[in-house]
Formats: structure tokens, sequence, C-alpha cells
């Protein structure tokens, strides 16, 4: 077949439309108009236009971590680009695919500090998995398949194509996806049989086993939650799941412990530490998880499942290393343990359930019931409650307010819930439900944001009134960037340095001002009627919790401890002062 | 505490722009140490070039090195000659020394022991090219320091492995056993 010859701009968009692309987020401006108007002879491909490049990465991220497809961005250079570098950092951290397109100064003015030039691969090199400046037409139509491929496969992450101006106008040969296998990048997906028999064998043995399994899962697609799933059920083992995770296995199951980790339940933490088998299965011993490293489970053997071979003996050693894709893997166990036809330590088994039972009675996100003040669990309590029974999605922003949608939102399958994990990023929540809502526009999609995130990416709240998005934002309005006032109060002091926003705005005309809709809850009994308002109303809302501005987040595990050294609630931190080791860490 | 150990890490990789960028940045951002490092293409037909970096670390840390590096997209493969099995580390050295009358005679004297070749010469000053191992050029370059004013410039260590095993291009295999010995 003859390649087919186009301009930059018309490979670009092709190679897209190819990809199964349907959606672009992005932000015009100098350095991509080639593309923009090509865009605009054509109508394959839905442009939605966001209010600042920031939150076009998110809303991709948030389209990506719903549909399990690679989100796209398109954003023109120097400011475009850096105005993206957090969003692809994000994406990095938790492994969302993501393809950001970036407009750059043409080639021949590339180092001359050409007008909005930067160094965006440079810039942008170790926030990507990997990226690209594409510097002739002839490499054009390879470089944008290679960047889906690198963007969706192995561990996923953010890939950045840069493009010069000039590349954009020039014509080249067009070629299609191709199967050819890379020259360099090849990710192990199938895992080493050996080491499924040494971990099926660890299993059976075990009298104290735990599934600890996160959003790895999730990216290894639907199946593999549901396989996951069907493997815990046969062999009757607790399982815990990170904040990634959430969702991999239904949070009605009996087997489900809750969250693992800093604001994680007591159950949980408490069989991580105790379990003498912990089996892994797409989470990265992440410093939120394991609490102090020298006292994390000192009594277990561990499994740990990944595709990525350089998060294996990363912060913890472990005894069964297996590299390999997730639903694979998971399959390979199923499979050995069946054959095995033994079954679990059944009498370990029992008194490990005891036991466990024993933590789950101490209802550690219990919280105080109040009839005026509105405690933020409760706000998440009849939010859960209300939501139950539709098609919902949560994103949210960061701060306690995530912690309590981790807690109390209860998610029953993968994907339907989106929050910045490994980077913490402030302002993520409404973009990132805007590109959820996109991707399922007859769902329920809710931000849980603290009025201090929300302002980072207001902005977008434009965006959404344009494309007449139903998202809500569902603020829990404390005054207070409440994670930070909660660490102040336990590791400073109460020096409440800088975490009070002396003056806000009114939630509710702002989102009037934005041609949204505006509700306000001021004390318990207002919640279930703005929930179900906000329900019932098919436009973009805001509605203003406002909660109680003292509520701390617990259980927690205080930064420098380990698990058995938990907070349960306000009366245990003066008992359990922090470390000075533990004063260090973030 | 883990002890730390040095290792001399050969990478296979693509020779596209930004790729040693990639590799330095790997180390910087991860808080690696570099004792050296090279770079020079080796296959201009595939345009591969390889890299050899000597690092120290805890065995964990190094394990960790090797991960990070196979995942950049555009390596091909990391093999860790230190732990591998035998292998040969040469550095290249061209050592500058001024000096005159007889320290200038017992510079040429020791450069004839170490096998240092003069490869330019005023009556004022002498170049030497030396080859070895690092210590052997870190032993010639104290004793010329000892006999006049020096500059110096060193490529770094590059390094292969002993026996008949062509290593590349290199698919990240266990380690093979080399029994050739050495010769010296
Ligand atoms: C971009 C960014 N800047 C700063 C932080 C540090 N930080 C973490 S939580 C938080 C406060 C969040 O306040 P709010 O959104 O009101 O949530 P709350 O904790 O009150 O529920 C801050 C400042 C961050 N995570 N992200
Ligand atoms: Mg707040």
């Amino acid at each position: 077949m003859s390649a087919q010859t186009m301009t930059g701009a018309e490979i670009i968009l092709k190679a897209l439309v190819d990809q199964g692309v349907e959606v672009i987020f992005g932000y015009p401006g100098g350095a991509v108009l080639p593309i923009y108007d090509a865009l605009f002879k054509q109508n394959a491909l839905r442009h939605i236009l966001v209010r600042q490049e920031g939150g076009a990465v998110h809303s991709a991220e948030g389209y990506a971590r719903s549909t399990g497809k690679v989100g796209v961005v398109l954003v023109t250079s120097g400011p475009g680009a850096t105005n993206a570098v957090t969003g692809l950092t994000d994406a990095l951290m938790d492994s969302i695919p993501v393809v950001c397109l970036t407009g750059q100064v043409p080639t021949h003015l590339i180092g001359n500090d050409a007008f909005q030039e930067a160094d965006t691969t440079g810039i942008t090199r170790p926030c990507t998995k990997h990226n690209y400046l594409v510097k002739d037409v002839k490499d054009l139509a390879r470089v944008m398949h290679e960047a889906f491929y690198v963007a969706r496969s192995g561990r996923p992450g953010p890939v950045v194509v840069d493009l010069p101006k000039d590349v954009q106008f020039a014509s080249g040969p067009y070629i299609g996806p191709t199967e050819l296998a890379h020259k360099s990048y090849r990710p192990q997906t199938k895992a080493d049989s050996q080491r499924i028999q040494e971990a099926v064998e660890l299993m059976a043995r075990a009298k104290r086993p735990l599934f600890y399994c996160g959003g790895g899962v999730i990216n290894s697609g639907p199946d593999a939650s549901k396989k996951l799933t069907e493997l815990i059920r046969l062999t009757g083992f607790p399982c815990t799941l990170t904040l990634m995770g959430l969702g991999v296995l239904p949070a009605s199951d009996p087997l489900f412990l809750g969250m693992v980790g800093m604001h994680g339940t007591y159950e949980s933490n408490m069989a991580m530490h105790d379990c003498d088998v912990m089996i892994n299965i797409g989470a990265r011993f992440d410093d939120r998880v394991t609490g102090r490293l020298a006292a994390f489970s000192p009594g277990s053997k561990k499994i740990h499942v990944d595709i990525d071979p350089s998060s294996i003996n990363k912060n913890v050693r472990v005894d069964v290393p297996i590299v390999g894709d997730c639903a694979s893997v998971i399959a390979d166990l199923t499979r050995a343990w069946k054959a095995r036809k033994g079954k679990a330590d059944e009498r370990g088994l029992q008194s490990w359930w005891k036991q466990i039972d024993g933590w789950r009675r101490r209802d550690c996100l219990r919280y105080e019931k109040t009839t005026k003040v509105i405690k933020p669990q409760y706000a998440l309590d009849r939010l859960q409650t209300l939501t139950r029974s539709r098609e919902t999605f949560i994103t949210t922003e960061v701060g306690q307010h995530q912690m309590w949608a981790a807690q109390f939102m209860k998610f029953e399958k993968p994907n339907r819930w989106m929050t910045s994990g490994g980077l913490g990023t402030m302002g993520y929540g409404l973009p990132a439900a805007i590109g959820v809502q996109i991707a399922h526009p007859d769902a329920l999609v809710i931000d849980v944001a603290g009025e201090a995130s929300i302002l980072m990416n207001i902005q977008e709240m434009s965006t959404a009134v344009q494309y007449q998005l139903p998202v809500k934002i569902f603020i829990l309005n404390n005054q207070w960037m409440g994670m930070v006032r909660q660490w102040q109060e336990l590791i400073h002091g109460g020096r409440y340095s800088q975490s009070y926003t002396e003056s806000l705005p009114d939630f509710v005309k702002l989102a009037e001002a934005f041609g949204a809709v505006g509700l306000r809850a001021e004390k318990a009994g207002d919640v279930d009627g703005v929930i179900e308002e906000m329900i019932r109303v098919k436009r973009t809302v805001i509605v203003d919790v406002c909660v109680d501005q003292t509520e701390n987040c617990f259980p927690m595990i205080p930064a420098g401890a380990a698990h058995n050294e938990m907070l349960l609630g306000p009366a245990d931190k003066a008992e359990k002062p922090t470390s000075e080791e533990g004063m260090v860490l973030v | 505490m883990s002890t730390i150990e040095r290792h001399t890490i050969a990478v296979l990789v693509d020779n596209e722009p930004g790729v040693l960028a990639r590799v330095i940045g790997l180390f910087s951002g991860r808080g690696y140490n570099i004792e050296s490092l090279t770079v020079a293409e080796v296959d201009a037909a595939t345009h591969q070039s390889r890299i050899t970096v000597v690092t120290t670390g805890t065995p964990m840390v190094i394990e960790q090195i090797k991960a990070q590096l196979a995942r950049l997209v555009p390596v091909h493969g990391v093999h860790d000659l230190t732990a591998e099995g035998p292998c040969i580390e040469r550095e290249l050295a061209l050592v500058k020394v001024r000096n005159v009358g007889q320290e200038r005679v017992e510079a040429l004297r020791i450069a004839d022991i170490f096998r240092a070749r003069a490869v330019d010469s005023t009556i004022e000053s002498f170049v030497f090219e030396i080859s070895g191992a690092t210590e052997k050029l870190n032993a010639f370059i104290g004793l010329m320091a000892d006999l006049g004013e020096v500059e110096v410039s060193r490529t770094g260590v590059v390094a292969i492995a002993r026996g008949a095993t062509v290593g590349s291009p290199m698919g990240g295999r266990e380690p093979v056993k080399r029994s050739s010995k050495p010769i010296r």
C-alpha cells in the first residue's frame, strides 16, 4: 500500500482517528494553529476547549481513568506546554495513559529563545514516560502511533509529542498504526510460571494471608478486577485496597477490609502489620501505605505482582517478585490455585478472620452524630446513600475531603473513582470530572472538593457550562486547608500558619456567575435536600456544604509511625507524639 | 546498614537526541551516584550507542538503578558487568606535565614504567597518553603531580565482559559464566 501524502497537521489528526481517539482536550495558540485549522475542517474528532492547559491534562486523565482509553491533550508551545507540566507529572505518578501534543516554534528557530519557545522535551523529560520532538515530517506518523503505544502499554503513563510549526505545515507520508514491535521497548506481560507456583505455595500455607491490591489492577482493564474478585473469593482471604485501587473488589464484599494506609481503616492496617503472607497485586508499597518502613509488616512473606520491574524491591524487599500484567498474572494464579486443589489453611484462616472481626468492631470510621453542625463525614455518608442506586463517578480534590471520600464513598466497580494519589494535586477534581462526564454523558459525576482546592482550577466551571456538562461540585467547605491545619495541630503545636482562608467567594453566587446552579447546606438537616436537588438539576451545580471547621481526619498513621500505631481519634493524639524522624516526612 | 558497592554498568541505547540526558537525568533525579560515564556510538548501522557508567550504592540501590535504566524507552539492554562475571575495565588519560631538569628526566622514567607514551613535548613539558585500570591512572597522575604542574583529561571507564560471549545486542539476560583467563 503506497503511503498517502498530506500535511503534518493532517497526519496528526489522521493518526488520532486511527488510534481510536474521539475527544481531545485543548487550548489553541500560535504554534498549533495549523492543527486547529485542520480540526476546523473535520468532524471525526471532538475538541473540548478548556480554560487553562492544566485543566486539559486533568480532564484527559479523568477521561482516561474512567474509560481505560488514552486521554489526549493539545496545547501550544511555551506557556501552553509549561502549564501542562503539573498534569503530566500527575499522570506519571498515577500511571495514567495520556498523549499530550505540544506546539513548538519552527525547527530553524529552536534554541534561539524565539517567542513562546520553551525546551518542552527538556522540561517534560522527567515528568513523562517518554517524549518526542518531531523534526522531520517523515517521522511524524510513526512517532504519533508510537506515542500511543508507549502511553497505554506496560505501565501506562503520559507521553509528550512536541511539534514544530513548520513540521505541521510540511507535506509528508502517512502510515497507519502497525503491528511492528518497538525497537527497544517491550514490556513483559506474561509472568514466569515458576514464580506463580512459588506464590501459590505460599498462599496455601498461609495462616494470616492478605491481598493488598492497587491501581495496577485497574490499569490492567476491568477484566483484571473481575478475575481478581473471583480469585479472592475462591481463597476466602481478606483484601485491602490502596487509594488508587478502590473499586477493584466491590466495597460491599465481606472480604473487603477498606482502604489501607495513612487514612485507611484500622482493620486494614492492623492486618497489613500482622499478616504472614502478603499478596500485593498492582500496588507499589508507597510511603502513604507502608508507614515507617522498618516496622512495615515485619512478619510476612511478600508476593509482589507488578508490570514495572523497577517497582519491585524499590522500598520493600519481597520474597516472590512477579513481573507481568495483572490480568494475565491473576489468571495464572487462579489456574495454579485451582490445579493445586489444596485449599487455604482453614483453621489458620478462621482464627485470622476472628482477629480481623475484632478489629472491625472498633468501627474506626465512626463519627459524632450532630443535629446542627454538619460533620463532613455525615455529608459524605448521605451522598453515598443517595447516589448508591445510580451510575456514579466520583472525582476529588486533595485534602481531608479526599480522604473522607475514600473512606465513605463505596465503589462496586473499577474506573469509578478518580483521585490524584501520587502527586496529590489540588485542582485535579473539577477538570477530571469534566473529562469523566464527556466520556459518560448520562452518568452522575461528582467532584468531592475542598473550598481551597476548588479555587485552583475554578476557571473550568466555564468549560463545564459551555458543554452543558451536569457535573456536581460538592464542596466540603471548612474554610481551612483542613489537611494542613490538621498537621499543624498534630505536629506544629497548633500554630496555624497561613492555613485559614480569610476571604472566600460566595460559592452560590460564583456558580451563578458562571451560569451554573449554586446550592448551600448550613445545617445537618439541609444535607439530604441539597443532594437531592443537585441530582435533580441536569446542569452544572456547585453545592457549598458548610461543615465543621475543626474536624480532623481519622484514623491516621502519623508520619514516621507504624501500622499498629494508628491514631483512632482526637483523644489518641496526645498519647503518641510524632517522632523526630516523622517530623521531616511529608 | 548495607554495604556500598561499586558497579560498572553497560547500557545499550538508541543513539537518538536526548538519550544521554534521559540517562543522566535519571541519575540526578533519583539521587544516584555517577563516578564516571562514557558514551559513543558502537553500531553505525542501527545507530546504537553504548554507555558505560560506573556507580556506587547499596545492593538494593544498584538493583533499582538497573531496573530504572531498563525502563527508559530507548534502552535496549542493561548489563551489570561487575555482577555478571569477570570484565575488563580501561580508561585513557592525557596527562600534561610541566617541569624542567631532573624532574623532567624522572617523569620520563616513570612514564616508561607505566607504559605511558609521550605524544607531545616542548622543552618544558610533556603530554603523556596512558591507558589502563582507573587505579593505575590515579597512581600515574599522582606521581606526575609530584614532579610538576599537571593538567589531566580522562575518558572515564569503558568496560567489556571477558570470554567468548558476544553480548550485543544485550537483551537483559541472566548472568553468563565466563571461563577465559585474564591476559596480563
Ligand atoms: C497544588 C497543591 N498545593 C499545595 C498542596 C498542599 N495541600 C495539601 S491538602 C491542602 C489543603 C486543601 O484544602 P481544602 O481543599 O480546603 O481541603 P480540606 O483539607 O480542607 O478538605 C494543601 C494546601 C497540594 N496538595 N497541592
Ligand atoms: Mg477546606
